[in-house]
């Protein structure tokens, strides 16, 4: 089942939920495919078998390219028809690795299904009467029918869930994830115009100092590190769908992998947009140094929201609300340390 | 310039600042003739609102001329005499969209840490603590106005600062509270607490049709002004005011009861002991004995309207009974920029003259002892209006200083001395 743009028209009126479901009306927007909240994640056991399938391409193809009698006359297919067995080997080594070693397998699981047809249309000629072999093609055919069953099953899965960082591997099962949203009075369209012009993600992501643009979905991004420095990294955008979606992921060497993605969620009765962020990273230092992190509310969570809140801002009124520069009076040691907290925005 | 500073409980110093300085696009600044002190501000006076740090500059009731705009701002031009309303909104969120500016989504810098304390953050005002935004406050020569093109109302020569220097908080206030009231023709209406949101409240009371207004407090000259301004009053120290006010209303209870009076509210008795005890050993926030007797008193299906202060948790509040008599409760900090122009025209004809409440005014120098006085109710204390340009003080038991003439421009009147 395709996952809505929409998630389980929660917080929608009941027309809303109708037209969702029925796809009565013609402007209600495609179904869209979003990186799933957490009780929607992908089936990591899917990626397992994925993984296992993988492994066992690679055994079955070394086997095949090396011992192509063997493998011949195990699978009733006889011993003289090595090139073939070893030819069948090649494609299975070949797409044994491309499903371990590829940020996407679907696809390799994809072909692994449509060659586990073609193994199919070969033993079915083996299985004809009076074939000597007829008893080992049957159990051959058998195993490539179960075979084929399971490369089925995990390659629609994953082609359902392709992008999302665990399947593509950006993200491990380890890592830390957070989801946050907010309402903003704008349309869809403005809300993903404005995220979209990377010339003002500096203007609301606090810690970003600069983003360039690569290519046409390749960025280079400069932000400020934890301590003194700053830190870099190259994303690339995994999805791009105009006024609905917009997803990426950093590349290879990135010091802090993350990959995330932003939905414009059209709200009820036409009052704007829900902006939803949903975020997996694998934090310096580890989940403990996360932990400290989150006491002092230096926490990714809690400035992604604040992050949003200045989208929001300068999309609703075209600056951020500050108090930074403003008079005061002398501050005490409370005050000093509570504008250098970050508890106040106040100077 | 100087300023109003908050330092601790019971601690302002009128002090040397920085001047205010232009922030962002839709900033203004304005340099300002006329303050005053808040009820509520007594609140912060007392160290009733979290979130205050030693340094703030407080008040929230100011109005003057404006003498520097952002590129952002395009309805106001330097010289412009405007009034300044007390909550700071955008204009162009959910709330703002709807007329309910002090909901603001976009005003308030510090949201998250007011979303910890209420769940949901409201607009940031002027001086009234960090959860509410952290910005100084207008006890002061200057200020810095943000979104300045949705706030200030420009002002008419002819009339005096007083007359619309309460267009800012305190007359809104008092009008939003009667509102809320749902007045019909005849609605009987009982005003906790007579200060100037009380006296307000009167007044647009009967202004939006109501038969009788009971107006409730235990001063005498708060008493007299509720009076003049056409209430029947009821002194608590005297009578019980239960049994008058089921009286008044052959036993059915007033339509619509309006608190006034706040999370510093007096009761005497052991109740009184009970919530000052409780208060001082932080047991509960707020003190509230007129919502407590309001809910007894209105009648069923009447509505308890509260545009007093409350911050945070109240003890022994009768909330069944809002259940079981179908009461509405309505509440909310003040959408002033909702009110200010059809107040203003209210003013300009003459319907309702504001600076009614001023009993005295005062320097800005002389700020924290119109605090005292004004908690006190010391001298009748009743509303305090300070001139943040006036020269020192001329001192002495009965104040103070007639405002200078050549500055406020000739066409005004001379605010009221009492």
């Amino acid at each position: 089942m395709e996952t809505q743009f929409t998630h389980s028209g929660f917080g929608q009126s009941p027309e809303q939920r109708g037209a969702a479901s029925l796809e009565t009306s013609p402007s209600y927007r495609e179904p869209h495919r979003r990186y799933p909240r957490r009780y929607e994640m992908p089936n990591l056991d899917a990626t397992t078998l994925a993984q296992g399938l993988g492994w066992f391409s690679v055994a079955l193809g070394a086997a095949a390219i090396f011992a192509p009698r063997s493998v011949g006359s195990l699978a009733g297919v006889g011993r003289d028809r090595g090139g073939m067995v070893r030819g069948i080997g090649v494609r299975e080594l070949a797409t044994g690795i491309g499903i371990l070693t590829q940020r996407n397998p679907a696809p390799w699981l994809w072909s692994r299904v449509v060659a586990d047809v073609m193994d199919l249309a070969v033993l079915a000629t083996g299985l004809r009467p009076g074939s000597a072999t007829r008893g080992r093609v049957a159990v051959s055919f058998t195993a490539v029918a179960g075979i084929l069953a399971l490369d089925a099953l995990a390659a629609s899965h994953l082609t359902k869930h392709a992008g999302h960082p665990l399947v593509s591997g950006v993200a491990a099962p380890t890592d830390l994830y957070f989801e946050t949203s907010i309402a903003t009075a704008k349309s869809p369209e403005e809300c993903y115009r404005f995220w979209r012009n990377i010339d003002n993600l500096p203007r609301f992501m606090q810690s970003l100092e600069s983003v360039k643009a690569l290519d046409e979905r390749r960025f280079h991004w400069v932000a400020k590190g934890p301590a003194l420095g700053s830190m870099e990294w190259d994303c690339e955008i995994t999805e791009d769908r105009p006024g609905a979606a917009l997803a990426w992921r950093t590349l290879n060497g990135a010091q802090v992998p993350n990959a995330g993605s932003v939905i414009f969620e059209p709200a009820a009765q036409g009052r704007g947009t829900i902006v939803r962020l949903s975020i997996h990273y694998s934090p310096l230092g580890g989940r403990l140094t996360a932990a400290l992190a989150k006491l002092l509310r230096h926490d990714p969570q809690a400035r992604v929201r604040e992050d949003l809140r200045r989208f929001k801002q300068l999309l609703e009124s075209g600056e951020i609300a500050t108090t930074h520069g403003q008079p005061t009076g002398r501050r005490s040691f409370i005050g000093r340390a509570a504008r250098r907290w970050g508890l106040t925005n106040s100077n | 310039m100087k300023a109003n500073v908050w330092y601790g409980k019971e601690q302002l110093r009128v002090e040397e600042v920085p001047d205010p300085r232009i922030l962002n696009p839709r900033d203004a600044i304005v340099r300002i003739t006329s303050t005053a002190i808040c009820g509520s501000d007594l609140h912060v006076y007392g160290g009733f609102i979290p979130g205050m740090l030693a340094g703030d500059i407080i008040g929230h009731e100011f109005m003057g001329e404006i003498v520097e705009v952002g590129s952002g701002v395009n309805n106001l031009k330097v010289g412009d005499r405007v009034v300044n309303p007390f909550p700071i909104a955008c204009g162009g969120c959910f709330f703002c969209q709807q007329n309910q500016h002090s909901l603001c989504e976009n005003s308030n810098p510090n949201a998250w840490a007011a979303e910890k304390l209420w769940g949901h953050s409201p607009a940031g005002l002027f001086g009234y603590s960090h959860l509410l935004g952290g910005y100084a406050g207008g006890q002061a020569q200057y200020a810095r106005i943000p979104f300045a093109d949705v706030g200030p109302i420009k002002v008419p020569n002819s009339l005096s600062d007083e007359q619309v220097l309460f267009l800012s908080d305190v007359f809104p206030t008092g009008y939003m509270a009667a509102e809320q009231c749902n007045i019909q023709p005849g609605d009987t209406v009982a005003v906790w607490g007579c200060g100037p949101v009380g006296l307000f409240s009167i007044k647009s009371a009967q202004l939006l049709g109501a038969g009788r207004v009971i107006a409730i407090d235990r001063f005498p000259e708060r008493l007299r002004k509720a009076g003049e301004a056409g209430a029947e009053t009821l002194n608590y120290e005297q009578v019980d005011i239960l049994e008058v006010l089921a009286d008044i209303t052959g036993g059915r209870g007033p339509d619509a009861c309006i608190d006034a009076v706040g999370l510093e509210g007096h009761s005497h008795g052991a109740f009184g002991a009970y919530d000052r005890v409780k208060q001082t050993l932080m047991l509960e926030s707020d003190r509230p004995p007129s919502l407590r007797q309001a809910l007894k008193a209105c009648r069923n299906g009447g509505t308890i309207s509260i545009p007093a202060v409350y911050g945070g948790f109240l003890d022994k509040v009768l909330f069944g009974s809002i259940v079981n008599r179908a009461l509405t409760l309505r509440s909310g900090q003040t959408h002033v920029q909702r009110y200010l122009s059809p107040l203003l025209k209210l003013i300009e004809e003459g319907k309702v003259d504001p600076s009614f409440i001023i009993t005295h005014t005062l320097p800005l120098d002389q700020a924290p002892e119109g605090y005292r006085m004004f908690r006190d109710k010391e001298d009748s204390c009743i509303k305090v209006v300070l001139k943040p340009w006036a020269e020192a003080p001329t001192l002495g038991g009965e104040e103070l200083l007639a405002s200078d003439e050549s500055e406020e421009g000739g066409g005004r009147q001379k605010p009221h001395l009492h």
